[in-house]
């Protein structure tokens, strides 16, 4: 194994442009602040503190982290192949639902058979709901943005009607039934209301996994020719359709897991609003993360501390939306990043990463 | 004091001119004198500098030193706008029309005739018609560009100059998308705009047409003009001679080829273009192994359809190809390249490798899953990392560390890279083309040298290439090929490159033959 | 079976059925013909979701703060315009990837305005309630049976619709801009080899897809509401953008797919309330997914094949 070398890591310019984009981000939001007469010194004390101040924060701050991180992976293994995986909100509820179905029908299994079924599941739902979508762009040419987006819709939609009807729990509440106990992954440790849950490991396990297939096998070796140059890729006898059907099957599989992590590990069952915004966060966290695993799971934890101090920061009287702001501000830095060429203080470093 | 000169009975004098590239000088103290209301051709083959010096009279680029007089006055030219109003319209090899607009729409863009905030779309129309009628230039006003045949697209980038005012046009290449009859049609209407006083200079390789249409030829090879001819003082032969020269060609110490059976049999083979176009016309040919046949040609004459059909990068319309016997016409490239057809391409960025990959990745690429690289699921790094640094070594690739990425090397590196990975998987076939192109003579030699030995050791070699020499020092069989058929073929002893040029623009060798 | 067809019947036969199906379809329309102008010359805005909602939060802004809804129509394009401005700058200046930067809008509108909400509102959630943009009421014409209950009391923002599809397809069709703007998202190289400003141009299609989707927005919280509600415009951005497909890229076209999404959503809504079928209230859902599904399969080219102008989203950088 090479040695890791801090020093070409930390110039390189992809992490430049992440670095700086999320400075930049934080001194906009602190003129913002300062424009509603806070003090940005006490706004972002309070965030920090909210984020990090207490054992129940911490926790608080891993279990929000850990689906970005699979979403993160998610869009961007999407991005090494090329595509744009907006979709991601929809694969997590496709991939929790089913994952929720197969969890209440396993029942009395042990939990050796029962957790990797319901996982299983999670990861197919996912899977076939993005799958549609790289169908679509591989051999009708359809724009994978469009796609992910309705069927993002159609995916709340079925999870409505299913919630309020067919799959739902006694009692009219718009929620499914439990899933089997055996199905649910054990916590940790518990302060207070909060617990740490072993989920977490599920998705730095991904981390690992999806680094190992970016860097290790034939399969990350062909999305990535797909994703850098369809042409030579072609060339080298690479079937672009079936790489792009695989990569955003791959994406929707990482985006199904999210899904599943909330429910097998912390919620125990589906209900409306598992989803959130964690489709969409993944997007933020892959362009942070510059597409790279370990980038990704940094991110993760930025974004996740910065939701999780957000609280704190409402209470010293900035709006939780401030996250949002900055959360816009970093991506439209990241996409424009070429005003950063233009400006003095950009040096010319030709690295890029595989 | 310099001496004024009198060039008033010219339309276009270009004095001198020089421009230079990085690496390269494009246009060495040209000199270009086109007389009013004459058609003048400039000749010569690809890299000559023709196009060069037509952009610098357009004003897309501007010259080094030399000067440029219009109508005997000198003139600064530093832009389009500027020639536009100095009357010089240029009509590009590469049309520039909006596909989805009409042909009004696309004659008047960007000097429409306005009605207060309304485009006078009538009026328009009628300076259109009037046009075509006055020139000859027949085409329905109304028309979707990219429902017109090319034929008719080149009439509008004609009438486009025109409505502008041209007196002075320049045509680059015009006859590259034409048939044959559209070629004459078009002729007829350049005689037509001559007739009314236009001035026409353009740009072609092919001898016949020059012949057909000129009064006054200037011929450039590598830069430099070769010579400024009358067209009826002149004939094919002549201009061939000064377009190709009759340099020293570059020898490469070679014996005689061993060839043995047919490895590559292609069978009337018919290719169309992305645009639907037949590129290749029902061409036949053979490769043995252990020798290699060139393929001479002028680039846009089929060449490129004709290698991505050979190696699985394009559907064939009709026509057969046989590998080692076996009919591959519909095979994959994937299953080409398992039967070991090996592919050196013409563009080594677009399709021979990954820029961002490592070295040691674009070793492997199109055998990625072989089993000496992967398990099936996992890449045997080691291995692949083993393989690229004896690769590196065997075929001096500078700096030879296999994780620099393709973007780091240059353009002789890559190359390098690219045609060790070839010869390395062990093929039986190689359709080589354009391996030397924008490299400087050490790696050229390299690269001539590493083919020959190829060939030595059993490979048969199909050479396609648009550097004469090149085709001249390593063919073994030298095929013509014009517009997609080939127009004969020769063997380098017993030929020499004017009658290669012939054909290269467009003589059948039957022809030349009878001539004699 | 005959109560599913009585229903539909009564739907069909309810004056209200049309008049919901006009108001559904304003804020579309608008959206969609905003995105037809970007998209024409060449520059693709997904941001349409963010622009509408800054132009709703903008309308109720303006009309608290100064009584007069107009005001707050005027403040409500602002501020969508600021949006598409910044879409613009990194676009077209920049040659920012555009989908990203679209993307990164929609996340700054919803954060600014859940931010200005409860900085300017003191609570989260929704504003209290304003003046909103007064209806036009056509006299006597309200009596007239059936079609006076439809076109008899409606707002302005309908006619501000119908009259910009029109006033648009003349500016694209008929006029010198129009050709310039076709031609910029077509073959930016060559509009520019004969003098046209392709910068220009593009500025100006990305600003009017500014200005009309913030009054598609607006339509949705001064139109009639009166009132601001977190992230109100509930993914309506990308039902304009998928109008805009449909509708092959042009104004008519739009107009009609946006008025389909909007019959499709007032049938949903009538369909519920009719008491003939006992309908649990779940079956909303599945038609709620219709739009979306004909969205998949138009734009995954089952049907027909709809074409986005040559050069779109990709941008034009001269060497």
């Amino acid at each position: 194994m090479e040695r890791i070398n801090f020093r070409k890591i930390f110039l390189n310019e992809k992490v430049i442009v992440s670095m700086v984009s999320i400075l930049v981000s934080l001194v906009v939001a602190a003129i913002v602040i300062i424009f509603i007469g806070k003090s940005p010194l006490v706004a972002y004390s309070a965030l920090f503190y909210g984020a990090f101040g207490t054992k129940e924060a911490i926790i608080d701050n891993l279990m929000k982290a850990s689906p970005l991180i699979l979403t993160g992976l998610a869009v961007g293994f999407g991005f090494r192949a090329g595509l744009f995986n907006i979709g991601a909100n929809g694969q997590v509820i496709m991939g929790a639902l089913l994952a929720t179905y197969v969890g209440t029908q396993v029942e009395g299994d042990p939990f050796y058979l029962s957790i990797p079924l319901v996982i299983m599941a999670g990861m197919i739902g996912g899977a076939l709901w993005a799958g549609i979508a790289g169908w679509l762009k591989a051999y009708r040419g359809a724009h994978e943005v469009i796609t992910t987006i309705m069927l993002n819709y159609v995916a709340i939609y079925i999870s409505n009607y299913v919630v309020n009807g067919p799959f739902q729990a006694p009692g009219g509440v718009p929620k499914s039934p439990a899933i089997a106990y055996a199905a649910q992954f054990p916590n940790i440790m518990t302060v207070g209301a909060t617990s740490l849950s072993t989920i977490l490991f599920v998705s730095l396990a991904a981390v690992v996994v999806i680094y190992i297939i970016i860097q290790k096998t034939t399969i990350g070796y062909e999305v990535k020719a797909v994703g850098t140059n369809p042409y030579a890729a072609e060339y080298g006898g690479i079937s672009i359709g079936k790489n792009v059907v695989l990569a955003m099957m791959i994406s929707g599989a990482l985006a199904g897991l999210a899904g599943t992590t909330q429910v097998v590990g912390v919620y125990g069952r589906y209900f409306g609003a598992l989803g959130g915004t964690m489709g969409f966060d993944g997007i933020t966290i892959a362009l942070i993360g510059q597409n790279d695993p370990v980038g990704i799971a940094l991110a993760a934890f930025l974004i996740s501390s910065i939701r999780t101090g957000s609280n704190q920061m409402q209470i010293a009287g900035v709006p939780k939306d401030m996250v949002t702001i900055i959360q816009g501000i970093i991506i439209f830095l990241v996409a424009a990043n070429r005003i950063f060429k233009t400006m003095k203080f950009y040096r010319k470093r030709k690295e890029v990463e595989i | 004091m310099e001496k004024k000169q009198d060039y008033s009975q010219y339309a276009v004098v270009m004095e001198k001119i020089t421009k230079r590239f990085p690496g390269v000088i494009a246009n060495d103290g040209v000199d270009l004198f086109v007389k009013k209301g004459e058609i003048h051709a400039i000749i010569g083959e690809n890299g000559a500098g023709k196009t060069t010096l037509m952009s610098q009279l357009y004003g897309l680029i501007r010259p080094d030193s030399g000067k440029i007089y219009i109508n005997g006055k000198e003139t600064v030219i530093k832009d389009p706008n500027d020639a536009i109003k100095s009357k010089i319209g240029m009509v590009h090899q590469h049309f520039m029309l909006v596909e989805r607009l009409s042909v009004v729409e696309n004659v008047v863009l960007g000097s429409e005739p306005v009605n207060g905030p309304f485009f006078a779309a009538n009026r328009a129309r009628k300076a259109v018609m009037e046009l075509s009628k006055n020139f000859g230039l027949i085409v329905n006003p109304d028309s979707i560009i990219e429902d017109l045949p090319v034929g008719m697209q080149q009439r509008v980038e004609i009438i486009k100059v025109l409505y502008r005012g041209a007196e002075i046009l320049i045509l680059d290449e015009p006859t590259a998308v034409l048939t044959p009859q559209e070629t004459d049609e078009l002729f007829s209407i350049l005689k037509n705009l001559k007739a009314q006083g236009k001035t026409i200079i353009f740009i072609t390789h092919k001898l016949h047409e020059v012949m057909a249409v000129t009064e006054s030829v200037t011929v450039m090879r590598l830069g430099k003009v070769t010579g400024i001819v009358k067209t009826n003082e002149t004939n094919s032969r002549e201009l061939a001679k000064m377009m190709v020269g009759r340099d020293v060609l570059l020898t490469v110490e070679k014996g005689e080829a061993k060839a043995g059976n047919d490895v590559l049999k292609v069978k009337d083979l018919h290719v169309r273009e992305n645009r639907g176009i037949e590129a290749v016309k029902g061409l036949s040919l053979t490769v043995r192994t252990g020798e290699i046949v060139g393929i001479a040609g002028v680039a846009g004459n089929g060449q490129t359809e004709l290698t991505e059909a050979l190696t699985g990068l394009r559907k064939v319309e009709s026509g057969q190809i046989f590998f080692k016997d076996v009919d591959i016409t519909n095979a994959s490239a994937k299953k080409r390249r398992a039967m070991r057809m090996g592919h050196v391409p013409e563009d080594r960025l677009k399709h021979g490798l990954i820029k961002t990959f490592p070295i040691y990745y674009n070793f492997i690429l199109g055998e990625h899953d072989y089993p000496e690289f992967s398990d099936g699921l996992f890449l045997r790094i080691d291995k692949i990392r083993e393989f690229s640094e004896e690769l590196v070594k065997r075929f001096d690739v500078r700096p030879p560390k296999i994780d620099l990425l393709g973007s780091n090397l240059s353009g002789g590196n890559q190359q390098k890279v690219i045609v060790a990975r070839e010869i390395a998987f062990n093929p039986i076939l190689m359709i080589i083309s354009q391996p030397t192109r924008g490299l400087d003579v050490g790696a050229i030699e390299f690269i001539h040298k590493t083919i020959v030995s190829m060939r030595d050791n059993g490979v048969g070699i199909l050479l396609i290439s648009m550097e004469l020499e090149e085709i001249f020092s390593l063919s073994d069989r030298i095929l013509v090929i014009y517009e997609g058929q080939i127009m004969g073929e020769v063997a380098p002893k017993s030929t020499t490159t004017e009658e290669v040029g012939l054909m290269m623009a467009g003589h059948k060798l039957q022809d030349l033959q009878q001539e004699v | 079976m005959n109560n599913w067809i009585q229903a539909i019947v009564n739907v069909f036969s309810n004056p209200i059925f049309y008049k919901s199906t006009l108001t559904q379809s304003t804020p579309l329309i608008l959206a969609a013909l905003g995105g037809v102008y970007a998209e024409t010359t060449g520059v693709t805005n997904i941001a349409l979701e963010g622009i509408m909602l800054m132009g709703a939060f903008g309308g109720v802004a303006g009309s608290y703060f100064t009584g007069n809804p107009w005001y707050g129509l005027a403040l409500g394009v602002l501020l969508g315009s600021m949006l598409a401005a910044l879409h613009a700058w990194a676009s077209i200046k920049y040659g920012a990837d555009q989908i990203i930067s679209g993307t990164a809008l929609i996340l700054l509108a919803q954060g600014i305005t859940g931010f200005a909400l409860v900085e300017l509102f003191g609570q989260p959630g929704s504003t209290d309630l304003v003046r909103s943009i007064p209806l036009v009421k056509l006299g006597g014409f309200e009596n007239v049976p059936f079609v006076g209950s439809i076109f008899g009391s409606l707002s302005p923002f309908v006619y501000i619709a119908f009259i910009s599809v029109l006033m648009s397809w003349f500016l694209i069709y008929k006029t010198k801009l129009g050709l310039r703007m076709r031609s910029v998202g077509n073959n930016p190289e060559a509009a520019d080899t004969l003098g046209v400003n392709v910068y220009n141009i593009r500025y100006f299609g990305v600003m009017m897809s500014g200005v009309l989707a913030a009054i598609g927005g607006a339509y949705l919280s001064i139109g009639e509401l009166g009132q601001f509600t977190t992230n109100m415009t509930n993914g309506r951005g990308f039902i304009a953008l998928a109008a805009m497909i449909i509708g092959n890229w042009n104004p008519t076209g739009a107009m009609l797919a946006a008025l389909l999404f909007g019959a499709a959503s007032a049938f949903n809504n009538q369909l519920q309330s009719q008491s003939v079928l006992s309908l649990s209230t779940n079956t909303q859902y599945i038609f709620g997914m219709i739009p979306y599904i004909i969205t998949l399969i138009v734009v995954g080219g089952l049907i027909g094949k709809s074409r986005a102008p040559t050069a779109d989203g990709i941008p034009y950088i001269k060497e």
